[in-house]
């Protein structure tokens, strides 16, 4: 099958970057896949996760919040603003992040901790949607 | 004259701080190759989002949102600082608040209203003696040992929230911009209304195929933000790696100096042992003499 590049950026890196074949991104309207001379097209993304396929035997996914899906000629980008190999996420460690966040809830000293605390809280809980679980 | 006990603690106390500024040089260049990285690792994103932003921009004809297009005037500047949360690098703070001085005063003499949100202490300090009344809010990120997109984001947040209350029209950014360890740049940067790559935008093409979900409208709405927040954001990696950078050379100067001053010093007392010395023979040569 004939491959495309494609490149996963978050803020703070750089976390994939090759040719594959085809990825499913989780658009805000729904749910779609791009392969090679797609037309160009760009989308926002829910949180959910990303499929890649690079070839028939080897395929990635990934957990992603918030970002675009930029189709052009030259390929594919994804800017998500958090992205996480799935296999580093778990329901245990999604729940125990949860509760560290509320706790951090609770006893936040200002306002802005309080802010950040509760942000922190509807992410994971928007994580935990996301991945089914 | 100071006694020999005199130069013998000065001496030490040199070596002392010789010691301290040679491990804060070797800390800042440890310190500094991480920020390096950091900010190298941060760059394919802000590229992209420069890209996608040049695309959807010129998709977009006519009135395009706030933080895009400005609110039309440009009475009230924002000046966002972005300084360290630490001394002793050098130049590095002063000459961000030497460029926000200039174009502060510059803003002043043309009748503009002025505001100055201050990231980090040391700017803050240097701005409060002359600028009291103009800072609106000091952000500190000492607590913050790498900075992350989290606090760019706070950051970036914050701004749009005072500019979509309607408290400045046009926001600038400043900070310094890492060239080479003996080299950065204190740089201005305008984050709104934002400034789209023009040329960019013309040259890539066949740009009204685009298409786009939900509406371009939708997407730079949720764009702005976010490119908005990435600026800060490389804004304080830069700085980051600016401020170990100075940190580095000036503690490099500074340890070479206490050398300097060590050496000198050294003379000064191996000299004033031997006249002692010289003296104290001559004393008891003339005194046997005498006899």
């Amino acid at each position: 099958m004939a491959s495309f590049h494609f490149e996963l950026v978050s803020p703070e890196r750089l976390l994939f970057a090759g040719e594959v074949e085809a990825v499913v991104v989780p658009g805000t309207e729904g749910e779609f896949t791009v392969m090679r001379d797609h037309a160009p097209f760009m989308s926002t993304m829910k949180p959910g996760v990303v499929e890649v396929i690079e070839n028939a035997s080897k395929k990635v996914r990934l957990f992603v919040r918030g970002g675009f899906a930029d189709v052009s000629t030259a390929g594919l980008t994804i800017l998500a603003e958090q992205a996480i190999p799935i296999e580093e996420l778990n329901l245990e460690r999604i729940d125990a992040e949860i509760k560290i966040a509320e706790e951090d809830l609770a006893d936040a000293p200002t306002e802005d901790a309080r802010r950040i605390a509760s942000e922190k809280i509807e992410q994971l809980r928007e994580t935990k949607a996301a991945l089914g679980l | 004259m100071p006694s020999l006990k005199d130069l013998r603690n000065r001496i030490s106390s040199v070596k002392a701080t010789q010691k301290i500024t040679k491990a804060m040089q070797m800390v800042a260049a440890a310190k500094l190759r991480r920020a390096q990285v950091a900010a190298e690792a941060a760059r394919p994103y802000a590229e992209r989002m420069e890209t996608v932003l040049a695309n959807v921009a010129s998709g977009v004809d006519g009135d395009g949102p706030a933080l895009l297009t400005g609110n039309g005037r440009s009475d009230v500047h924002l000046l966002v600082v972005c300084t360290a949360e630490r001394g002793l690098c050098g130049a590095f703070n002063s000459s961000i608040v030497r460029l926000t001085r200039e174009r502060a005063n510059s803003l002043l003499a043309q009748g503009k209203t002025v505001k100055i949100l201050c990231v980090g202490k040391k700017g803050y300090d240097q701005l409060r003696r002359q600028y009291e009344k103009h800072i609106v809010e000091l952000i500190e990120l000492r607590s913050v040992r790498q900075v992350g997109f989290v606090n760019a984001d706070a950051i970036a947040k914050k701004i749009i929230t005072m500019f979509a209350a309607g408290e400045f029209d046009i926001a600038t950014l400043f900070f310094s911009r890492f060239r080479s360890v003996i080299m950065q740049i204190p740089t201005a940067q305008q984050i709104i209304p934002a400034q789209v790559a023009a040329s960019e935008g013309a040259a890539s093409g066949p740009l009204a195929s685009y298409e786009y979900e939900p509406e371009e409208g939708e997407i730079l709405a949720t764009l702005l933000p976010r490119v908005i927040a990435v600026q800060v954001f490389r804004a304080l990696l830069e700085n980051a790696a600016s401020e170990q950078g100075a940190r580095m050379s000036s503690m490099d100067n500074a340890t070479r100096n206490a050398g300097e001053m060590i050496k000198k010093q050294t003379i000064i007392y191996n000299r004033s042992r031997q006249a002692m010395i010289t003296k104290e023979l001559i004393e008891i040569i003339s005194g046997a003499e005498a006899l």
